[in-house]
C-alpha cells in the first residue's frame, strides 16, 4: 500500500521495509511545503519518500542538485535548518534526524529553487573556471568593489547564517577511559564488546543516532539473522556493562597529542529547540589510553558527464535508503560499479520492486555469481562498459548513455547508482602527522603511521569483509584492553561471511557531452583539473588552491581521491608518489559555539566578587571590571548630573573628611621562611632585609630584561614573615614569577609563599578623620597615635576577637590606613566601617576617585607600568639599590635604558584653563608639526582635579624633569584634541607629604 | 597534550603555563666581568631545536611547581617531566 504523501515509501510487510518506526508520523516543511515522514528517518530519506529530488542549487553554476549520499560525506543536499535565531546554514539533509515540526529551506537559489535565474552562470562558465578569481573580473579595477564583488557574492555561496545571537547553550566536558572505540559498525561493535567484556573502561562514540553503521544499510546476516539485529543486541549488551559508556550522536572530529580526542555530542540537534537547561551541543575532550579507530569507509563516486544531476547517487546510499529507511530512490535505476560490492545494489533494488535497467562494470569479466544474480533481477549486464553521460534536468535524471563493446546505448533511467570502490576514513590517523599509504589492491589510501595508542580496524583499515571486520574488531578491542591491563577469554566469533570485494580503479570517464564534476560542492569539473595541469598547478596542494578542490564544507570526502588520481594520470605519476593533501581537525564541521562553550559574553571568563560586593550593589555603586574582579567605580547620589559630579564629591569628601574604598582585589602574597628577607632583596630593586618588623615599604620589581614588572607595598610582620601586595592586574603573574625565582633560580633559599588575596578583605580608610574613625571602630584600648602607628607602620590588632591587620599606608596622599580582615568577616567589617564613616560625614569612594587622587599625588599605576618603562622613567631610579643584585639589575643598565633623553614622568596642565586633557595624546615641542619625527612622548593618565579645579595629567616626556614650566603641544588625533599644555612636577597636591604623616 | 606532573600525575595541558627554554633556570653570575653579555644571551637568545627540548612549565592549576619538561618539538611527545628545583639541587651537588 503506497501512501499518497510518501509515494516512494516501501510498503510495510514487503521484502524490504526499513528500520523506521511507521507508527510515529512526523510532519516537516521544506521550502514552506508540508511533508510527512517517520521516526527514524533523516530529512533526506523523508524527502526521497515524498518524491522530492531537487534539494539545492550548486555553489558556482547554480546547477540543480539532489541527494548524493546517505551520510556525513554529503556534498549536495545542504539546507538551511530551522528559522530565525536558530537558522543554521549548510546542514546536510543526510545527517539531520527528522523531528516533528522540522523546518528546512533550500539554499543558493534565486528567486526560487525550481527557477533559478543565476543558472545562466553555466553559460558564462568560462568565467568561472579553476582559478577564476585570479583571472576574471580584474578589469577595470574600479569595478571590483561596486560591481564584481556584489555580483560574485550573490552568485556564489551556500546558506545564509542567522543574523541573531545564538539563543542556545553549549557545554564543554571531559572524559577519561581505557579504550575509546570510534564508530559502531561491525568492527567497532566487536571491538567495544571485546574490550567491555574484559572490564576495561570503554567509551564508544557513534556519529549516528543509532548503532550499527553499515549493518543498518545492508541485507547481510550475522549468526543467520539480519545483521541489524546483531547491532541491536550488541547495543543492549554494551548498555548493560557498567564500565562501558555508549555515546551516540557523537562525532569524534580530531586526534590530538597524548591520546586526547575531540568529540562533539549533538545533544539537542534532533529537536526543534533544546529543553530548558539542556545544551544544544557538548564538546568533549576524551583522554584515552588506547583507541580503536573503526570509522569505516566512504564510497567513492566516478566522474562522468552529468554526474551531478539529481538522481545520481552513491550505490551504498541507495542500499541504505532501501534497507534502513524503506524508501525507493528510483524506479528505473542503472547501476555503474567498478567493484563487486556495487553489484549488491542490483539485488536490493529488485527486491524493493525497482526495474533495474542495466548494471555497468568496466571490468571485462566478474565473478559469475554476480552476473547470475543480476540477470535474475532482470538487469542488462554490460561488462567492459562505462557510463559516459547522464541526461536530465531540474526534475532529475532521465537517461544514461553507456559505452560498451565499442558502441553507445541510451537507457531511460531515473536513478544512477554509482560505486568506484571504498576509501577508508584515514583522517583521524593523519591528524598528528601520519601519512596514509597507497594500496594498489584496493585502489585507495589506507592508514600509514598511526598515532601512539591508536589501532585501526575494519573498513577504516581497508578490511571490507563483514567476517573480517568482526574478527579484526574483536582482536583490536581485546588487544587495546590488554594493553591497559584487562583480559578476558575470547567469546566465540559470530558467524558471518566475507562477500566478494574485488575492485578496479576508474576515476573518470572521458568523452561525455555534459560537464563532469569532481568536487560537487565546490563545482570543480574534470575540465578544471586539466586546466590546472595545463597551467602548471600540478602538485596536489597547488591543485587544491587553484581549483578549490576539497575546500568546501565536506573537505573533499567524495572528491579528493578522484581529483588527485586524475592529476596523477595527467602527470604520469604513481599515486604512491602523489600522496594526499594534509588533513587537520575537525574531520567534520564543528560550530564555533561549541568550541566557545560557556565562555560567551559576561561568561567569557569568571567574574570575581569581593566580600563587600553585595554592600556596594545595595549602595548604588556603578561597578567596573578590574582584572578578573568587579569593583565599585563610583557611588552616584541623587541630583548628581554625571559620573564626574559623583567622583568630584567623593574626592572632596576624602580630602576634607574621610572615605572608605574597597581594595580587596589587590594581590596579597604571604611570604615566610628564614630566607624570606634575602628572597625579597633579590626580587625587589630596593632592600627589604633592613625593614623593621612592624613596618611597610613601597617596592618595585623588574623583569629580568630591566623593565618594571609590578609595584606594591610589602610589610614585615616578623623576622621570617612578610606580606607582599601586588597590583590587581598582576597578582597571578607576580605569584608565578616569585615561584619561578624560588624554584628555578634559588631553590636553596628557605622560603615559602602562598597567595592570600582571597583570604583577606582590605579597606582603605583615608582622610583627615581616618584616625578618629578607626579609633571608634577599635575602641579606646587601641592606641592609634602617630607614635604607636606612624606613617608606614603596620600592626596586627584584634577587633572584637578577630585578628585584623592595620597598615598606615596612603595611595590618596591623605592620612590613611588600610584595614585587612579575614575574608569571612569582610562584609561585616565593611558595614561597621561605613556606619561610622556616615557619622563623620564621610562616604564610600570607588576606583575613579582613587585614580584622581593618585594622579594628584603623582603615583604611578597600570598606565605608567606599561611594560615599556624602567624605574628611572617613573622617577623611581633612586630606589635601585647599588649594594646588592636583584632581578633585572644587569639589564636595566643597558645604555638605551639609562639614556638621559628617555621619556620620563612629568605632570601636565592645560594652558587654557578648564580645557579637558585626554590620555594617549602625543607630546610635541611647542609649535612643532604633528609628525612622528617631532614626537617627544605621550600622556599616560588624566583626571579632573577637584583640588586644582582643572584637568591634570601625567606624561612620559623626553628629558621631562628638566623641562618643568615649558609649554608643549599635546596632540591627540584619535580623540580630536589638540592643545598646548605646561609641563610641571608630577605631584599636584601636598608635595611635601604633610597630610599623610599627620 | 598531557604532562606527567611528579606531584599530581598526568594532567591536562590547560592546567599549565609555558615559559620556554629550561636554560632560563641557569641565571648568569651577575658579578662576572662579562655579566652584561651573559645576561643579554640569557634573556634574549634561545635554542629552537627540532627534536628534544628541555623547557619550563608552571603547574599553576595544580601544585604550583615549576617543571622541567623534555618534549620532542616535532611530535609533542613528552619524554620526561621533573621538578625544576630538584634538577637544580642535583646540578648544585657535584
Amino acid at each position: 500500500m503506497t501512501d499518497a504523501a510518501q509515494p516512494n515509501r516501501l510498503p510495510a510487510g514487503g521484502a524490504i521495509q526499513g528500520l523506521i518506526d511507521r507508527d510515529r508520523l512526523l510532519a516537516f516543511t521544506f521550502d514552506g511545503k508540508v511533508y510527512a515522514g517517520h521516526a527514524g528517518d533523516t530529512l533526506a530519506s523523508a524527502l526521497i519518500a515524498a518524491g522530492v529530488k531537487l534539494i539545492g542549487r550548486s555553489f558556482k553554476y547554480h546547477r540543480p542538485r539532489g541527494i548524493f549520499s546517505a551520510g556525513p560525506e554529503e556534498p549536495n543536499a545542504l539546507v538551511e535548518l530551522r528559522t530565525g535565531a536558530r537558522r543554521e546554514p549548510n546542514t546536510r539533509a543526510t545527517t539531520i534526524e527528522l523531528y516533528d515540526g522540522l523546518e528546512a529551506a533550500s539554499q543558493n537559489r534565486w528567486p526560487s529553487l525550481a527557477f533559478d535565474i543565476l543558472a545562466v552562470n553555466q553559460i558564462a562558465s568560462p568565467l568561472f573556471v579553476g582559478g577564476f578569481y585570479y583571472k576574471t573580473f580584474m578589469w577595470p579595477a574600479s569595478f571590483w568593489e561596486k560591481v564584481y564583488e556584489p555580483l560574485i557574492r550573490r552568485a556564489a555561496g551556500l546558506g545564509r547564517a542567522s543574523e541573531y545571537p545564538d539563543p542556545d547553550r553549549y557545554e564543554k566536558a571531559y572524559a577519561f577511559c581505557d579504550v575509546l572505540v570510534i564508530g559502531s559498525g561491525p568492527a567497532g561493535l566487536a571491538a567495544a564488546l571485546a574490550a567491555g567484556r574484559s572490564g576495561a573502561r570503554v567509551i564508544l562514540c557513534e556519529d549516528d543516532a543509532r548503532l550499527g553503521g553499515r549493518l543498518l544499510g545492508e541485507r547481510q546476516t550475522i549468526d543467520d539473522a539480519p545483521a541489524h539485529l546483531f547491532a541491536a543486541a550488541a547495543s543492549d549488551e554494551l548498555g548493560s556493562l557498567p564500565d562501558v559508556c555508549v555515546m551516540s550522536r557523537t562525532q569524534v572530529f580530531g586526534a590530538y597529542d597524548d591520546g586526547v580526542y575531540g568529540a562533539l555530542e549533538r545533544v539537542a540537534d534532533h529537536m526543534t529547540a533544546p529543553a530548558a537547561g539542556v545544551p544544544r551541543q557538548r564538546l568533549w575532550r576524551i583522554a584515552a589510553k588506547r583507541c580503536v579507530n573503526a570509522m569505516g569507509a566512504t564510497e567513492r563516486p566516478i566522474v562522468f558527464g552529468g554526474n551531478d544531476r539529481p538522481g545520481v547517487m552513491l550505490a551504498s546510499a541507495v542500499r541504505t535508503y532501501l534497507n534502513r529507511f524503506g524508501v525507493l530512490p528510483g524506479r528505473k535505476p542503472v547501476v555503474f560499479t567498478t567493484n563487486d560490492d556495487g553489484w549488491k545494489t542490483v539485488a536490493d533494488l529488485a527486491a524493493a520492486g525497482a526495474q533495474v535497467e542495466a548494471v555497468v562494470d568496466p571490468r571485462a569479466s566478474v565473478d559469475e555469481t554476480l552476473t547470475k544474480a543480476a540477470a535474475a533481477a532482470g538487469a542488462r549486464v554490460l561488462l567492459g562498459g562505462r557510463i559516459v553521460d547522464v541526461a536530465g534536468d531540474a526534475r532529475g535524471v532521465t537517461s544514461a548513455v553507456v559505452s560498451a563493446g565499442g558502441k553507445r546505448q541510451v537507457f531511460a533511467a531515473d536513478l544512477v547508482a554509482v560505486s568506484g570502490g571504498w576509501n577508508p576514513q584515514v583522517a583521524l590517523t593523519t591528524h598528528r602527522g601520519g601519512k596514509p599509504r597507497w594500496s594498489e589492491a584496493l585502489s585507495t589510501f589506507v592508514p600509514g603511521d598511526l598515532p601512539d595508542g591508536m589501532a585501526v580496524t575494519g573498513a577504516a583499515n581497508g578490511d571490507f569483509g563483514l567476517a573480517e571486520s568482526l574478527r579484526g574488531g574483536s582482536a583490536a578491542g581485546a588487544a587495546a584492553a590488554a594493553a591497559c591491563g584487562f583480559s578476558a577469554t575470547p567469546a566465540p566469533q559470530p558467524r558471518a561471511e566475507d562477500e566478494p570485494a574485488a575492485v578496479v580503479p576508474l576515476w573518470h570517464v572521458d568523452g561525455g557531452r555534459y560537464k563532469a564534476f569532481v568536487d560537487l560542492q565546490n563545482d570543480v569539473t574534470a575540465g578544471d583539473i586539466a586546466l590546472a595541469h595545463a597551467e602548471g598547478f600540478r602538485s596536489i596542494e597547488h591543485l587544491k588552491r587553484y581549483t578549490t578542490l576539497g575546500m568546501a564544507t565536506d573537505q573533499g570526502k567524495t572528491s579528493n581521491l578522484n581529483g588527485h588520481a586524475m592529476m596523477a594520470a595527467l602527470t604520469g605519476q604513481a599515486m604512491s608518489d602523489v600522496g594526499t593533501t594534509l588533513s587537520r581537525p575537525p574531520h567534520q564541521p564543528v560550530a564555533i559555539g561549541a568550541f566557545a562553550g560557556h565562555h560567551r559574553g559576561r561568561h567569557f571568563r569568571p567574574t570575581r566578587h569581593v566580600p563587600g560586593h553585595a554592600w556596594a550593589i545595595e549602595n548604588g555603586a556603578v561597578m567596573v571590571e578590574a582584572g578578573p574582579w568587579l569593583r565599585p567605580q563610583y557611588f552616584p547620589r541623587p541630583g548628581e548630573k554625571d559620573w564626574l559630579a559623583s567622583v568630584v564629591r567623593e574626592v572632596r569628601t576624602v580630602r576634607s573628611s574621610v572615605g572608605v574604598c574597597d581594595v580587596s582585589t589587590l594581590g596579597r602574597i604571604d611570604i615566610r621562611g628564614r630566607d624570606a628577607a634575602t628572597f625579597l632583596d633579590r626580587v625587589y630593586i630596593n632592600t627589604f632585609s633592613t625593614l623593621p618588623v612592624g613596618k611597610a615599604r613601597y617596592g618595585v620589581m623588574l623583569r629580568e630584561d630591566g623593565f618594571v614588572m609590578d609595584d606594591g607595598t610589602t610589610s614585615r610582620f616578623g623576622d621570617d614573615h612578610y606580606v607582599m601586595s601586588t597590583t590587581t592586574a598582576n597578582a597571578a603573574k607576580v605569584m608565578q614569577h616569585l615561584e619561578f625565582c624560588h624554584q628555578a633560580l634559588w631553590p636553596e633559599l628557605d622560603v615559602a609563599m602562598v597567595s592570600v588575596t582571597e583570604q583577606w578583605s582590605q579597606y582603605a580608610v583615608a582622610g583627615p578623620k581616618a584616625r578618629e574613625l578607626l579609633a571608634q571602630l577599635y575602641g579606646s584600648d587601641v592606641d592609634l597615635s602617630n607614635d604607636a602607628l606612624p606613617y608606614m607602620g603596620c600592626r596586627e590588632i584584634s577587633l572584637r576577637g578577630i585578628t585584623t591587620r592595620l597598615f598606615r599606608i596612603s595611595f590618596s596622599g591623605e592620612l590613611a590606613y588600610e584595614l585587612a580582615a579575614p575574608a569571612r568577616h569582610g562584609a561585616a567589617v565593611l558595614e561597621d566601617l561605613m556606619a561610622l564613616c556616615d557619622t563623620f560625614g564621610g562616604c564610600p569612594y570607588g576606583t575613579e576617585a582613587q585614580s584622581v587622587m593618585r594622579i594628584e599625588k603623582g603615583h604611578v599605576a597600570g598606565n605608567e607600568l606599561n611594560g615599556q618603562t624602567v624605574a628611572r622613567d617613573l622617577g623611581l631610579g633612586r630606589m635601585m639599590s647599588t649594594k646588592k643584585d636583584y632581578i633585572g639589575r644587569v639589564m636595566a643598565d643597558r645604555p638605551a635604558l639609562v639614556a638621559p633623553d628617555r621619556p620620563t614622568l612629568v605632570g601636565i596642565r592645560p594652558v587654557e584653563k578648564g580645557r579637558r586633557l585626554t590620555a594617549g595624546a602625543h607630546i610635541l615641542p611647542g609649535g612643532a608639526a604633528a609628525v612622528a619625527a617631532s614626537d617627544q612622548g605621550y600622556v599616560t593618565s588624566v583626571a579632573y582635579s577637584p583640588a586644582l579645579e582643572g584637568w591634570i595629567g601625567l606624561a612620559l616626556v623626553v628629558n621631562g624633569p628638566t623641562r618643568h614650566g615649558e609649554r608643549v603641544r599635546a596632540y591627540d588625533a584619535v580623540r580630536n584634541n589638540d592643545q598646548d599644555v605646561t609641563i610641571c612636577a608630577p605631584v599636584f597636591v601636598d608635595p611635601e607629604g604633610v597630610r599623610l604623616r599627620g | 597534550m598531557r604532562i606527567p606532573c611528579p606531584f599530581c600525575g598526568v594532567r591536562d595541558i590547560t592546567e599549565f603555563t609555558y615559559l620556554g627554554d629550561a636554560s632560563l633556570s641557569q641565571r648568569p653570575d651577575p658579578a662576572s666581568p662579562d655579566a652584561a653579555k651573559r645576561f643579554h644571551e640569557y634573556v634574549h637568545l634561545r635554542d629552537n631545536p627540532a627534536g628534544l627540548h628541555d623547557e619550563l612549565w608552571y603547574h599553576g592549576g595544580g601544585c604550583r611547581s615549576w617543571l622541567t619538561v623534555t618534549r620532542n618539538t616535532r611530535t609533542h611527545a613528552i619524554e620526561d617531566a621533573k621538578l625544576t628545583r630538584a634538577s637544580k639541587s642535583r646540578a648544585a651537588t657535584p
